[in-house]
């Protein structure tokens, strides 16, 4: 398999690109991709035609030297294969090795800019980040395409249009911050944002201050129930442990709140059913979704998260990313529906190449569902989680 | 065939998780029980409305519930119980062998131990004499009264006693039933092999009379326990040394670790030795030496080699049997890996010039052993140097004891921390100085096994003290 290996590839010459301070005379808009979203009367098949096409676009872009980036072609030129030529379908990916998130973390940011973009200067996005230099990820509008996609979804009675939302969550140099606030926007509102730095929580934990944790999220959870009582607020983000936080001091559904989007850490069927039907009192929806500033937003079905007793099944924003279930000893072989396997991610936008990338998740390979005609990812858990819980047992 | 369903208890309440985990014989052959687990926010969650619990016992008056206590204790010991959420039931023999499957105990020290327990509840009242130092139970019914021609008044320093219990005995259940008697109701977190004690205690308490909300249960992973530890107002908490190094000094939170139980003969009775050997065995080996009030070090002024080579040859006799031979008197190891890991523990530190004195009587047939699928180590005495060996004081779960020659006068400063020291001496300086000093938990003068506990004392903390306090107030006649 032609693929990158791991060393870091060679330099080369810069691409002529804008800095991200330089006057830009125009601002062209960001060529967009094209966003799939539910759509019923999509065959599995048919759905796979349309991911192939985009995918053929895509790889089109950014190897081409009109409008690729020059990290990916200066790859092509060391690797000496031309993506363009061998990668037609979605099943042809596995020619390219692992995305590895440390070239998030070395490479200057310009050198993901796709030629494309037309010099315009690009938002910086960051994840992880507890010590040294934070992962970065360029973007222009990607995150609005992906939060409108994830809005025309949610459900008019639990997220109603028009009314107001509130972030309780990371927000700072995350895309979290401007993408909430984005789909707020879009379905016609207003949000308020009260922050939480993860990365001082993890710090917290890894000294095992958990006291100063508890402090830190009651400081948080204040911020957020004062806001919650003295503003007309019908829809929140944030994650579940915050989540769970705020029904220890208010009862969530009976300040207004009638829909939740929640994202950032696994959640267990148990935690999901405790979140909808104790914290959110069976009155609130509940929407889990799986996602990062890597990909966008996997959605789910939350109209039949009591059916599947809780067990929550992802779907990517096909075709502007996959997700699938690979073997963690062979990463080519997909695994068989109902087996657990790590997350692999591929991003597909016109801003953003970055093909297989293995998440540090593992979860179970569920089949497309008619909302989502595509592969969906269910009860995704740490990586590992197996052999973690051995080590945990043995207490 | 079908086994039970072990459920989550909110406030008395059964609560079948989805998060559901199976819990195999030691063997790994066959399932047992499948446990519901809770999340740690549930838990936090309930305990925010764990004064109701408390109101449901405050309703009892303390002799009610020292009655339902002693009522118990028989049900606990020859009753047909529920176990479970599905409608199983069990006989005092059925969980004798569901907990020998899960723990690896025999069948023996099962018994042993429940009769433990009955003793504990049926002695509520001598023990909550002892750790309430006679008070007459009513002030806590009335909310103040008279001791000793005094006025006093106690408050509840909690709602609730969270306890996160270990797997490795059934008898550390003894120390939270007192608190239903005192009206404070439980939050138990079981030790993973070990849900079948805690059940068994709450279902005899509730056939007796005790009210169900008294009782919550939460299989849980280490982040609930952490839910527990935090946000409980008193905590009773097991575990390694990591564990309770970082809750010491928690006034909410009663630790209870490694014990570093200790026998030492004084100056004045070593020549006299022989007698004490069968004390020092049975303070080695009772319950296959997993108490924390067994004896993990042997000290003595001279004669060590000699003392090790006697309680070495008595505890040759204790060998692996089958779980339900009533010979048994060790137990197999639960989790498969903590035999291997302690035997090298011991090997490493064999290394550093200590001299295994078992094995050599043995004819060098090793520590570790394999037997029906489960994994032993046979009891083990070891000949240290000095006190500063990395064996000379160490704690392991099967019957382990380090001996180390040492001058009398050198003995309390090397003791450390110790949860039971049984000093064999009649030296009245030396016994002073032992009662002086701070690092004894629990102190027997004479020819007193280690594991000899009498209830009207207070075990590793007074739990009275610990749920209660005593307030200051005056009551005037109103005009």
């Amino acid at each position: 398999m032609l693929g990158f290996g791991k060393k870091k590839p060679e330099v080369a010459p810069p691409a002529p690109v804008a800095a991200p301070s330089a006057p830009v005379p125009a601002q062209p808009q960001t060529p967009k991709t094209p966003v799939y979203s539910a759509t019923p009367s999509l065959t599995p098949a048919a759905a796979a035609e349309q991911l192939d096409a985009h995918l053929r676009e895509i790889i089109q872009w950014h190897f081409s030297p009109e409008t690729g980036c020059p990290f990916w072609l200066d790859w092509k030129t060391k690797v000496g294969w031309d993506p363009r030529e061998e990668v037609k379908t979605h099943h042809d990916l596995v020619k390219f090795d692992h995305f590895e998130d440390e070239w998030l973390r070395d490479e200057k940011n310009e050198r993901f800019v796709p030629k494309g973009m037309g010099g315009r200067p690009f938002n910086v996005f960051e994840t992880g980040g507890t010590t040294g230099l934070p992962k970065q990820r360029v973007g222009w509008d990607d995150y609005k395409h992906d939060y409108e996609q994830f809005g025309d979804n949610l459900s008019d009675e639990f997220f109603p249009r028009g009314s107001n939302w509130i972030m309780v969550g990371p927000t700072g140099p995350r895309r979290l911050r401007l993408a909430v606030e984005h789909l707020a926007n879009y379905r016609g509102g207003s949000c308020y944002h009260v922050d939480l730095d993860p990365r001082w929580v993890k710090r917290l934990i890894g000294r095992k201050q958990y006291d100063e944790v508890e402090r830190y999220q009651a400081h948080v959870i204040s911020q957020a129930v004062e806001i919650i009582k003295h503003r007309d607020i019908a829809c929140i983000f944030t994650t579940p442990k915050l989540l769970a936080s705020l029904g220890e001091r208010i009862s969530v559904p009976s300040q207004g709140i009638k829909g939740c989007f929640c994202g950032g850490t696994s959640m267990t069927p148990e935690y999901v059913r405790f979140l909808q039907v104790e914290v959110l009192e069976n009155k609130a929806q509940f929407v889990p979704t799986y996602g990062n500033t890597l990909m966008g937003l996997a959605m789910s079905v939350p109209e039949e998260l009591a059916q599947n007793n809780y067990s929550v099944t992802y779907w990517a924003p096909q075709p502007r990313a996959i997700l699938r279930i690979v073997d963690p000893e062979n990463t080519a072989k997909t695994m068989d529906y109902g087996q657990y396997g790590r997350v692999e991610l591929t991003t597909l936008t016109k801003e953003f190449f970055m093909p297989r990338f293995l998440e540090r998740d593992e979860a179970i390979r569920r089949p497309p569902h008619a909302k989502f005609p595509w592969d969906g990812v269910g009860d995704v858990r740490p990586f590992g989680f197996l052999e973690n819980k051995i080590i945990e047992g043995v207490y | 065939m079908s086994i039970p369903h072990i459920p989550i208890l909110r406030r008395g309440q059964a609560y079948e998780s989805l998060d559901v985990q199976t819990v195999s014989n030691v063997a790994g052959t066959a399932p047992a029980c499948e446990v519901s687990f809770a999340c740690a926010d549930m838990i936090k969650h309930d305990l925010l409305r764990i004064r109701d619990a408390r109101e449901a016992l405050q309703k009892f008056r303390c002799e009610d519930l020292v009655r339902i206590c002693k009522h118990a204790a028989d049900l606990f010991l020859t009753d047909t119980l529920p176990v479970g959420s599905r409608g199983d039931m069990q006989s005092p023999e059925d969980y004798v062998r569901q907990l020998a499957m899960t723990s690896g105990l025999p069948h023996s020290l099962i018994r042993m131990n429940m009769k433990r327990l009955h003793g504990v509840l049926v002695q509520t009242d001598i023990i909550l004499k002892g750790l309430t130092r006679g008070l007459d139970l009513s002030v806590l019914d009335n909310g103040y009264g008279e001791q000793n021609g005094a006025p006093v008044s106690f408050a509840a320093m909690t709602d609730c006693l969270g306890v996160v219990l270990p797997s490795n005995s059934p008898a550390v259940n003894a120390l939270w039933v007192p608190s239903i008697a005192l009206k404070i109701p439980v939050l138990l977190k079981p030790g993973r092999e070990e849900p079948w004690t805690p059940i068994r205690l709450i279902e005899a308490l509730k056939k007796a009379g005790a009210p169900a909300e008294a009782f919550s249960f939460y299989p849980t992973q280490h982040d609930g326990s952490g839910a527990i530890i935090r946000r409980a107002g008193r905590v009773m908490l097991f575990g390694g040394d990591d564990t309770v190094k970082e809750y010491e000094h928690d006034p909410r939170v009663e630790v209870h670790g490694t014990g570093y139980s200790k026998i030492l003969i004084g100056e004045d009775e070593i020549e006299n030795w022989p007698s004490y050997i069968d004390t020092i065995v049975e303070s080695v080996s009772a319950n296959s030496g997993r108490s924390c009030i067994n004896v993990s070090v042997i000290v003595v002024p001279k004669y060590g080699d000699e003392i090790a080579k006697a309680v070495a040859e008595k505890l040759l006799a204790i060998e692996p049997l089958a779980q339900d031979d009533p010979n048994a008197k060790l137990s197999g190891f639960a989790n498969p890996k903590f035999a291997s890991m302690i035997d090298g523990a011991i090997e490493s530190g064999l290394k550093e010039g200590a001299w295994d004195v078992s094995e050599s009587l043995r004819g060098g047939r090793k520590r570790f052993q394999s037997r029906d699928g489960m994994n032993y180590l046979l009891p083990t005495i070891v000949r240290v140097p000095a006190w500063g060996h990395p064996l000379a004081v160490r704690e392991f779960l099967f019957p382990f004891a380090s001996v180390i020659e040492s001058p009398q006068a050198e003995m309390i400063p090397h003791l450390g921390k110790s949860l039971v020291v049984t000093a064999v001496t009649k030296d009245l300086a030396w016994i002073n100085q032992l009662f002086a000093c701070p690092t004894i938990d629990r102190l027997n003068i004479g020819n007193v096994p280690t594991n000899h506990l009498k209830w009207d004392q207070p075990h590793e903390g007074n739990l009275f003290e610990f749920l209660y306090a005593r307030r200051s107030f005056q009551i005037e006649q109103i005009a």
